[in-house]
């Protein structure tokens, strides 16, 4: 990773947009919401069975968050619903409090990925696109939604990216960083090679089901280290993505990570080219270091912010980074939440505003 | 400074709380145990409101394993990130000397009281039978 | 070709000269090396079984990998460190070295059977005691337990701490479950009573995904991932309340690498204000923990030389305590005899050889004195 690399990029979004927000959680307002875009097969069998995911608990992930729905205490709409669920309130709230030019909607809901029944995966995965689009895309112009795939069946992951690609109100392709495999794995490029055919970037939020313990090192107790594990997470993603070859075959190809922090990227960056350097004849498909990767196809959202102490030492982090592959983002409503205008601890320039903000959504998205 | 009839106190039940506009500034107001107090309503972190916030008690151990729960409703929690503050002095749990919100004093006072002296009810319409609660700013 | 690779074996580093290495590693035994320190039953039924014949070598650590053993390091049996003629000839000579703590990686640590492990690795100790320490002063050792069945793991420390040229207790980074749950706190115990560091070594049982998202496809992705494994037993040892429980535990990570301490403070520290009533016998910020109780052999040393990089880095750790000298010998983590990086200045190259692994380990700071006292 190399020093210098604020801002190569020319922002050219600054006159159309001036806050994009990466990552929103849509909900519902009960999972009947589904029923209209499932077949009577699926409805009965969401009906009867629910979600059947890789782990114990049916009804949430496995350790119990410190508030409701992971939701802001603030964010619970006032008709009622779970945070996220109403869309006037979500406008009032977020949308319009806030200016937000454009809205990323990245839901999380059934977890289509994680089904272990293959078919009701692909059944809910395309109800769940449908759903976003009738319930926010359609009515909210500000709006855009993620194609939600079934990465454990690429091929019909596959099929679901070739019929929404047309779609411009879908901005990227979303995929869960904890899966059965590694992101990188070849059983997974058909779904690159769909992404990049049509131009679309993927986008790995924190989260998934892959039914391997949530740290390296085993089942954590507490909350507090699942949340934490996300990183480890992000980073095995990365570098199977990078030592696969991936970015080698697909160099066009765009991914961001979401929600999992941005601080650890340059040491990650570094600990990577140091060990490839020594053992690159096990990789020789990876023909350059793995942070020249990880610099040029890889964006990360800035939720939840790094607050180093003191406030400062962040500059570092993002002079390592480079600050046109950093992308607002407020996970509203959930609970880490982001606010635009308080979110960074240390003073940005009007160009590094306006990339981070804005600029750098538009050049990964292709907003322009 | 200047004392400000914010609430009657028939308005705020115990372990609720509410947001008060005193002299330009936004006032969370809280009642904890039948007891008013009044924090500066601004998160220091990222601004949330915390009149919006949980009110929960201390949760405190001797060691791993052992949880004890004390202070009931005395603190608390951010809406947004969980940072937890007293109620009673603005001053939060894991930062105190650094991370904290303005703590100001708040009696409760008869109406008959109110209409004579120092306090400000402008909008506030004062009945001489009630309790009000009276912020000093 | 970016900063790292470019900036390989371009340095100049500081001396080493009279340093403290606290992490060297003669050569895994083969198991018929051991059978004269394993007990009837073991020796005959490891014979028996064919196991005599195995290395018990682990996924972990490939003794021949380019990372496990540098290319002017290759001893003729191809594993390097296998005599003590070269770990003197090729480490604790050029090195200067003062003491150095033998981490032996076996296999021993990571066998289903607990008792299978208990036997190997108290034959794997007395080895190490009698083929190594009994013949070079310099020497120190850890006592290798398998960290699944804690009583047997505590009667190996009791017995072994009674021979003072053992130091600390080493496990390996990943296990069956994260170091701070409560079915280790008897090793944590033990260790602390016998006043031994527990050292955490990279490596472990694979015995599930080194990921959350799966087995990776290549050693190298596996190396990286090691960091991550110590991440998460640095949240879990903290979470847990390991050290509220053992207050005078010193844990000692071992090639773990430690850029990536900074961002752990900033995000452990973020979310502990957010979610500490989860765990309230966590009463500080997770980085204050980490800098009273924790430390880091120096390598591997992941920044780009010749940048700010690691000057920087060092800044956002902000604990001159942290870093004990390492060669991490014969693996493969720098060039030539540049253990020590000038970017640490003379100051903290001093404090980093010597002052702390003395502050660290009281068994070597009192052999120290005597040193000094003669």
């Amino acid at each position: 990773m190399t020093e210098t690399q604020t801002l190569e990029r020319p922002v050219e979004a600054k006159a159309k947009y001036n806050l994009i927000d990466c990552d929103i959680h849509p909900s519902m307002k009960t999972p009947a919401e589904l029923h209209p875009y499932l077949s009577q097969r699926w409805k009965n069998h969401l009906v009867t069975y629910g979600g059947h995911t890789r782990q114990g608990l049916a009804e949430t992930l496995s350790h119990p968050r410190m508030v409701p729905e992971v939701s802001r205490v603030d964010s619970w709409p006032p008709t009622g619903g779970p945070p996220g669920s109403d869309l006037p309130f979500l406008r009032e709230q977020h949308l319009d409090g806030l200016g937000i030019d454009i809205g990323v909607l990245v839901p999380l809901r059934f977890n289509a990925s994680g089904q272990r029944h293959p078919d009701f995966a692909v059944a809910l995965a395309t109800a769940l696109n449908d759903w976003q689009l009738g319930k926010f895309l359609e009515p909210e112009p500000r709006l855009r939604g993620s194609i939600i795939v079934t990465q454990e069946d690429p091929a019909s992951a596959v099929a679901e990216i070739n019929r929404r690609a047309y779609d411009k109100r879908f901005a990227q392709i979303l995929l869960p960083p904890r899966s059965i495999e590694p992101l990188g794995k070849r059983r997974h490029w058909s779904i690159f090679e769909a992404a990049v055919g049509h131009g679309l970037p993927i986008s790995l939020h924190v989260g998934g089901v892959g039914g391997h313990p949530a740290t390296g090192a085993g089942w954590p107790s507490y909350y507090i280290e699942e949340h934490h594990s996300q990183v480890q997470t992000m980073q095995a993603g990365i570098a199977s993505l990078i030592f696969e070859g991936v970015f080698e075959s697909f160099p066009e190809l765009k991914v961001s990570f979401v929600e999992g922090g941005f601080s650890w990227v340059p040491a990650f960056g570094w600990r990577m080219d140091k060990a490839w350097s020594t053992m690159r004849d096990e990789v020789p498909h990876v023909t350059q270091p793995p942070s020249e990767y990880l610099r040029r196809n890889i964006w990360f959202t800035t939720q939840p912010m790094e607050e180093p102490n003191p406030a400062k030492n962040l500059t570092d982090t993002l002079k390592w980074i480079g600050t046109d592959r950093l992308m607002f983002s407020t996970d509203y409503p959930h609970w880490d939440f982001d606010d635009p205008r308080y979110a960074f601890k240390i003073p940005l320039t009007a160009a590094e505003k306006a990339a981070i903000f804005a600029g750098n959504a538009v050049n990964f998205y292709g907003l322009n | 400074m200047a004392r400000h009839v914010v609430a009657r106190v028939d308005e705020l039940d115990i372990g609720k709380s509410k947001l008060v506009k005193v002299a330009g500034r936004d006032i969370a107001l809280f009642n904890v145990k039948g007891e008013f107090f009044a924090i500066a309503n601004r998160c220091p972190h990222e601004g949330a409101d915390l009149c919006r916030g949980q009110m929960v008690g201390l949760a405190e151990s001797d060691e791993p394993g052992q949880y004890r729960m004390t202070r009931h409703g005395e603190l608390v929690r951010c809406p947004w990130h969980g940072w937890e503050f007293d109620i009673r002095t603005g001053k939060s749990w894991c930062d105190p000397a650094r991370t904290r919100v303005k703590s100001f004093d708040v009696t409760v006072t008869k109406g008959g009281a109110l209409t004579e002296g120092p306090y400000q009810a402008e909008v506030f319409p004062v009945s001489i039978d009630e309790d009000y609660v009276v912020v000093e700013i | 070709m970016n900063e790292m690779v470019r900036s390989l074996g371009k340095e100049t580093g500081l001396s080493t000269v009279g340093g403290i290495d606290c992490d060297l590693h003669p050569a895994s035994p083969a198991t018929k090396t051991l059978l004269p320190y394993l007990d009837d039953y073991w020796r005959e039924t490891f014979v028996m079984r064919g196991v005599d014949r195995l290395s018990l070598a682990m996924t972990s650590s490939p003794a021949r990998a380019p990372i496990n053993v540098r290319s002017e390091w290759k001893a003729t049996s191809g594993f390097a460190g296998d005599t003590l003629e070269t770990v003197r000839s090729q480490a604790l000579d050029p090195f200067g070295t003062r003491f150095a703590i033998c981490n032996v990686l076996h296999g021993s640590m990571i066998m289903h059977s607990d008792d299978m492990a208990a036997a190997l690795c108290g034959a794997v100790n007395e080895w190490l005691a009698r083929e190594w320490l009994d013949k070079e002063q310099r020497l120190r050792g850890s006592i290798i337990v398998s960290a699944q069945n804690a009583e047997l793991a505590v009667a190996e420390i009791e017995k072994r701490a009674a021979d003072k040229r053992f130091v600390q207790v080493l496990i390996l980074a990943q296990n069956d479950e994260p170091l701070g749950r409560r079915r280790y706190w008897p090793i944590y115990e033990a260790a602390a009573r016998n006043g031994l560091p527990l050292c955490i070594h990279a490596g472990g049982s694979n015995r599930h995904a080194p990921t959350a998202t799966g087995w990776p496809s290549y050693f190298v992705e596996a190396y990286v991932a090691q960091a991550s494994i110590f991440e998460s037993q640095l949240l879990s040892l903290i979470s847990e309340g390991v050290f509220h429980k053992v207050p005078d535990l010193k844990v000692v990570f071992a090639e773990s690498g430690f850029t990536w301490l900074p961002s752990f403070f900033w995000r452990a520290d973020k979310t502990w204000r957010g979610v500490r009533a989860e765990t309230p016998w966590v009463t500080e910020q997770p980085s204050d923990i980490v800098k009273r109780h924790v430390r880091f052999t120096l390598q591997p040393v992941e920044a780009p030389i010749g940048t700010d990089a690691l000057a920087r880095t060092l800044e956002h750790i902000d604990c001159d305590d942290i870093l004990l000298f390492s060669t991490d010998y014969p693996h493969a983590q720098f060039e030539g005899l540049n253990a020590l990086s000038a970017n640490f200045g003379e100051t903290l190259a001093r404090k980093i050889l010597i002052d702390n692994p003395l502050a660290t380990y009281s068994r070597i700071a009192a052999d120290f004195g005597k040193e000094v006292a003669k």
